[in-house]
């Protein structure tokens, strides 16, 4: 029995009152890969931020070959020959692959020796590198491949890789985990984050399933499926009796035809999305993080320009069909498309933090009126209707939007943007963050506005409330509908094997 | 030809305090801060030099000044004033974060502020009829040159009749350009101003290294308003003779994108715009004032150009202006 290359012993790590990872055990041997599994938020960047020295744990003890260590910063993570792949790569943008691959250490500076020896750890280990060139000339392959010889350079052998493939072709893919399987040949000890079951099975030895911060258990792969990993990962279904009414109008609302967004960095976001939002009805978007929801959501709002595809929208007051791709963001939200947008910061798009509610009222409104003053005097009533008839919990109407809490600032804005009568209101996370009471004075002002004939789009992270909530659901997976189903039928495990669907597998199924 | 060498010779003069300026905001941007403080830092390096001086010469009689202590007393008061206001300027911004921009400001009103307060309570301690100080012993020995300079004729006036802190402004500038350029130091500093949080999990200390960055640009910096007062000014201290230079400085260091080794022609060319309406003939005062806005219009030109081209190394530091918290999410 061979002492473990790394061993955490009931990890805690609390941000104010969110419980990020809770008593986590996990046990890496060397020559093994140890994929770890689990949804959005559900602690596994945290934890291994951890392992790195970035975080630094509440609770618990971390072991290295079977002895206890203390690691507080990045700096005693090398020590211990622990490297961590980054999502977003920690690298710097005008540097050279070399200079980025020297960063920080303490040995003598010599940038000929250090480009030769990061040259023979590429060539060792099958990489193709070029030191000398400039990481904003690379693609993200080839940075990925430098913060990986940046590691190995260090010594490591315990890697951490933080989502590898997020942003690779399969391709790239293939050549990632070949060199992986050569690291693990090579006595390594590797840690692979991902959502994607395949490669899951395709790569690793063990797996470790984390839920909402809990540690849920450790499965080998040889015994492990997708069905079974995917209902260790979503759970057991819970109920949240969220009522929910038979929609009674079915006129389509919005058609969206294979729209395509290509960002600035030529990565694809998304790709041939087609779906159609019916009034009076709520319309989930079930995905893993960054699937392109938000992008999706803004190409409907005209934020974002589209490189493909038609966006329909039947106006009910002319009866006309108006394809939205061709309206400024300003005409596209006259016609009555809203979107009430709360990215990852609990302000979102929409607010401004360091002004009072009336004033936020104003930003919607400030067009209006004959005169050159502002007209104070209706935002004013508005705000104060939005406090009475949400019961936002504020001093006053003249509070900081900042200074209240998460539940109250997205009442706020979605009180905001629903009395203008919306026809389509588009909500992305609107509960997070919330607590319980908050949430479901979230769903019962969206279902209102369902039954009111409105076509509300909920992007939601949370299966169990989008099955509850919604009348169907449509999932995205890395830029592609993998699948609209009736959330009156539809099984958890359904939608979490649709979320965590890749391309290949998709090709095949067709 | 004559004319030319001495506008040469002026110019260079006059751009000695810019280059130690520029030289010094530049090794704090690199780190990520962006100190608007810098023309109150370099008043205060004037200031507390001449406080260190006075109380020098009045203390022993400007006749029986020791040399090396005239030198070293101002220097050293100089560089201790200009560290305190880097302190300042790091223990807000870099421990409490505090908006570098407001701090920067508040730091340059503060600086001169101080700089006119002393400023004045010196005069006043002094006697003086006019409202300046005059400390000609102790700028006498900051100006000393090389004894053969004037024998080589222009060209010897050209390039060796500058006092020590002239040629140690270059030498600092080289020396920047070199430390920055060339060594892990220099590499790691780079690399805290573009990305904090790689630097950071590279295991480099970010904080030590935007503390030291921008005290030592502090100090640097503070040796411009030293070398204003005891060699450009001859010894004579009055209240805002120091004028723009400072924002000169700071504009200079977009001029030159960042690399102190262009700095030091720059700071020349800055020097030389600034002063060539004394020689040009028949212009009233207020083409004069149009002259001397040359180099921010150069500035601007410089950096519309750098703007338009888009390459990656004219850029700004990428964090330039902004915090950094580890634990932030």
């Amino acid at each position: 029995m061979s002492v473990p290359a790394i061993e955490l012993q009931n990890i805690t790590k609390t941000f104010g009152h969110i419980v990020a990872n809770k008593n986590v055990n996990l046990v890496v041997n060397r020559g093994e890969i140890l994929s770890i599994l689990g949804e959005n938020g559900s602690g596994k960047t945290t934890l291994m931020n951890m392992i790195s020295g970035i975080y630094y744990p509440d609770n618990g003890r971390i072991l290295i070959d079977g002895e206890e260590v203390v690691i507080r910063s990045p700096k005693d993570a090398f020590r211990y020959k622990i490297g961590m792949i980054h999502q977003h790569f920690k690298l710097v943008d005008v540097f050279s692959a070399a200079d980025n691959i020297v960063l920080g250490l303490d040995e003598k500076f010599n940038m000929k020796e250090a480009s030769a020896k990061g040259a023979r750890i590429a060539a060792q280990y099958g990489f193709d590198i070029d030191p000398a060139k400039k990481i904003y000339e690379m693609s993200v392959s080839e940075k990925q491949t430098v913060e990986i010889i940046k590691v190995l350079y260090r010594g490591a052998d315990i890697l951490i890789l933080d989502e590898p493939t997020a942003v690779l072709t399969p391709q790239e893919t293939e050549k990632l985990f070949s060199v992986l399987r050569r690291m693990k040949a090579d006595g390594k000890a590797i840690i692979i984050i991902t959502h994607k079951l395949h490669e899951v099975l395709s790569l690793s030895d063990k797996v470790a399933v984390l839920r909402k911060g809990e540690y849920i258990g450790t499965v080998e792969t040889k015994d492990a499926t997708e069905t079974s990993l995917t209902e260790m990962m979503v759970g057991k279904k819970v109920s949240l009796n969220i009522d929910r009414s038979e929609p009674h109008e079915n006129a389509d609302r919005l058609t969206v035809r294979g729209i395509d967004y290509v960002n600035h960095e030529g990565v694809r976001i998304l790709d041939d999305v087609s779906f159609t939002a019916r009034a009076g009805e709520i319309l989930g978007i079930a995905g893993v993080a960054g699937s392109g929801q938000r992008e999706l959501l803004e190409a409907i709002a005209g934020l974002s320009p589209l490189t493909g595809g038609e966006i329909i929208y039947d106006n009910p007051k002319t009866g006309e069909k108006e394809d939205l791709r061709n309206k400024t963001p300003m005409q596209i939200r006259e016609l009555g498309v809203r979107l009430s947008f709360v990215p990852e910061d609990r302000l979102g798009m929409g607010l401004v933090g360091d002004m009072d509610i009336i004033d936020n009222m104003m930003l919607r409104s400030y067009g209006k009126g004959k005169s050159m003053f502002v007209h104070r005097k209706d935002p004013k009533a508005l705000a104060e209707k939005i406090i009475k008839d949400l019961e936002v919990n504020t001093p006053s109407a003249t509070t900081p939007v900042r200074r209240l809490s998460g539940g109250n600032v997205q009442k706020v804005l979605v009180g905001r943007e629903i009395s203008v009568r919306p026809t389509v209101l588009m909500a992305a996370y609107p509960v997070r963050g919330l607590d319980i009471n908050s949430s479901y004075l979230i769903y019962n002002l969206l279902n209102q506005q369902k039954e009111n004939g409105v076509a509300v789009i909920f992007v939601g992270e949370d299966l169990d409330v989008l099955l509850e909530l919604c009348d169907r659901i449509v999932v995205l997976c890395a830029g592609r509908v993998t699948g609209v189903v009736d959330a009156r039928t539809a099984k958890k495990e359904e939608l979490g094997l649709l979320m965590t669907r890749t391309g290949e597998k998709e090709k095949a199924n067709a | 030809m004559g004319a030319l060498f001495v506008f040469l010779h002026r110019a260079i003069m006059q751009g000695i305090p810019l280059m130690l300026g520029s030289t010094g905001e530049i090794l704090t941007e690199k780190s990520g801060h962006l100190n608007l403080g810098i023309p109150g830092i370099m008043y205060v390096g004037g200031i507390s030099g001449v406080i260190g001086s006075f109380l020098y010469e009045q203390g022993v009689g400007p006749a029986n000044i020791n040399p090396a202590l005239a030198v070293l007393i101002p220097l050293l008061c100089s560089l201790a004033g200009s560290l305190l206001m880097g302190l300042i300027y790091c223990f807000l911004t870099v421990t409490l974060r505090a908006n570098q921009n407001v701090t920067g400001l508040a730091l340059t009103t503060f600086g001169t502020g101080f700089g006119n307060f002393f400023g004045g309570s010196l005069i006043k301690l002094s006697g003086n009829d006019v409202p300046s100080i005059t400390l000609t012993a102790t700028s006498n020995v900051f100006r000393t040159t090389f004894p053969f300079a004037n024998k080589l004729g222009p060209l010897g006036t050209l390039f060796f009749s500058y006092s020590f802190l002239a040629y140690a402004a270059v030498i600092i500038a080289i020396l920047a350009a070199w430390v920055l350029g060339r060594t892990r130091i220099g590499l790691n500093l780079r690399a805290v101003g573009e990305s904090p949080a790689t630097a950071d999990a590279a295991g480099i200390n970010v904080n030590r290294y935007k503390y030291v960055a921008t005290c030592v640009g502090s100090m640097i910096a503070g040796l411009g308003g030293l070398y204003y007062v005891f060699d450009y000014a001859n010894g004579v201290w009055s209240n805002n003779a120091f004028g723009d230079r400072g924002w000169l400085a700071i504009a200079l260091v977009i001029f030159c994108v960042w690399r102190p080794n262009i700095s030091i022609f720059g700071s020349i060319l800055f020097g030389g715009l600034f002063i060539v309406h004394n020689y040009i003939p028949n212009i009233d005062v207020s083409t004069q004032e149009l002259i001397k806005m040359t180099p921010y219009l150069v500035t601007i030109i410089v950096l519309v150009a750098t703007s338009m081209r888009k390459k990656r190394e004219t850029q700004p530091p990428a964090s330039l202006g902004l915090s950094y918290f580890r634990e932030d999410r």
